[in-house]
């Protein structure tokens, strides 16, 4: 019973500050709310007994990203004042559509029957982890090592001061 | 273990589309950027659910989630460079007026 209303609770959060984040008129809070949906779809990764994820998510997520995107409103502040319009025009179509893609996913989700395995996690994930991704995984790892230095490098130039 | 999948595919996709507004409906970068990390969680929810009902030993799910969570860092940081960029340049960054190419 209480994993079930842990999931409500962490989903209610999750979703209520997804909504808050796209709807909010000052982009700042939604920022803050981002922050908030992060933490709640942290909870969700501890009650799927994975716990390096939750922190993972917590390190990068709210600690690199969320951090990043603050900073990045912070530094285009001035256009950003609250009587801006932050809704484009197509706004009720773009509702209609995700709320049709919902219902299209949500009874797909619900109706197919999922070949659930009913298992004991193992004990050590984390030492797990690391083996697969040095041995099996080991070709995407290096290559995300390299996409990550050419993000930090692209990132830098582009936003470089130009004399 | 009482929660059954579907839930959690359920709730990854509703935060999925609320993403998916969030990227069609805002005016500002930075915001539709916002959406993109949502969709990019729900996308993270899915691949834990599935690991953790289907392939608890080997753990894919695990695995496509850290590197998930990678491209994501590289986008974000890629993505605020342009919106910074651009900023500097023509001091908006309202996405109906960045029409460089329409001019």
């Amino acid at each position: 019973m209480v994993p079930i209303i842990i999931f409500g609770l962490a989903s209610l959060v999750t979703l209520g500050a997804a909504l808050a984040v796209v709807t909010n008129k000052n982009i700042l809070h939604s920022a803050f709310y981002l922050v908030l949906a992060f933490v709640g779809v942290a909870s969700i990764y501890v009650l799927l007994e994975a716990p390096f994820i939750a922190v993972v998510q917590v390190m990068i997520y709210i600690g690199a990203i969320a951090i990043l995107i603050v900073f990045a409103i912070m530094l285009t502040r001035r256009i950003l004042s609250e009587d801006l319009i932050q809704r484009n025009s197509q706004w009720i179509l773009s509702a209609l559509g995700a709320v049709g893609l919902f219902v299209i996913l949500g009874w797909i989700m619900y109706s197919v029957k999922w070949p659930v395995v009913q298992q004991a996690v193992p004990e050590d994930t984390i030492t797990i982890l690391g083996q697969e991704l040095l041995s099996t995984y080991i070709v995407p790892f290096e290559i995300a090592s390299v996409l990550l230095l050419a993000a930090l490098v692209g990132s830098i130039i582009i936003s470089r001061e130009r004399e | 273990m009482t929660i059954p999948i579907n839930w959690y595919l359920l709730v990854a996709a509703a935060l999925f589309c609320i993403g998916l507004y969030g990227v069609l409906s805002r005016r500002n970068a930075i915001g539709i950027l916002m959406g993109i990390e949502l969709m990019l969680n729900a996308v993270n929810i899915n691949l834990i659910a599935f690991w953790r009902y289907m392939d608890q030993v080997r753990l894919t799910g695990q695995i496509f989630a850290i590197f998930v969570f990678t491209v994501a860092a590289a986008e974000v940081a890629v993505g605020l460079a342009l919106v910074i960029a651009i900023y500097r340049n023509r001091a908006t960054i309202i996405v109906e007026e960045i029409d460089l190419l329409k001019e």
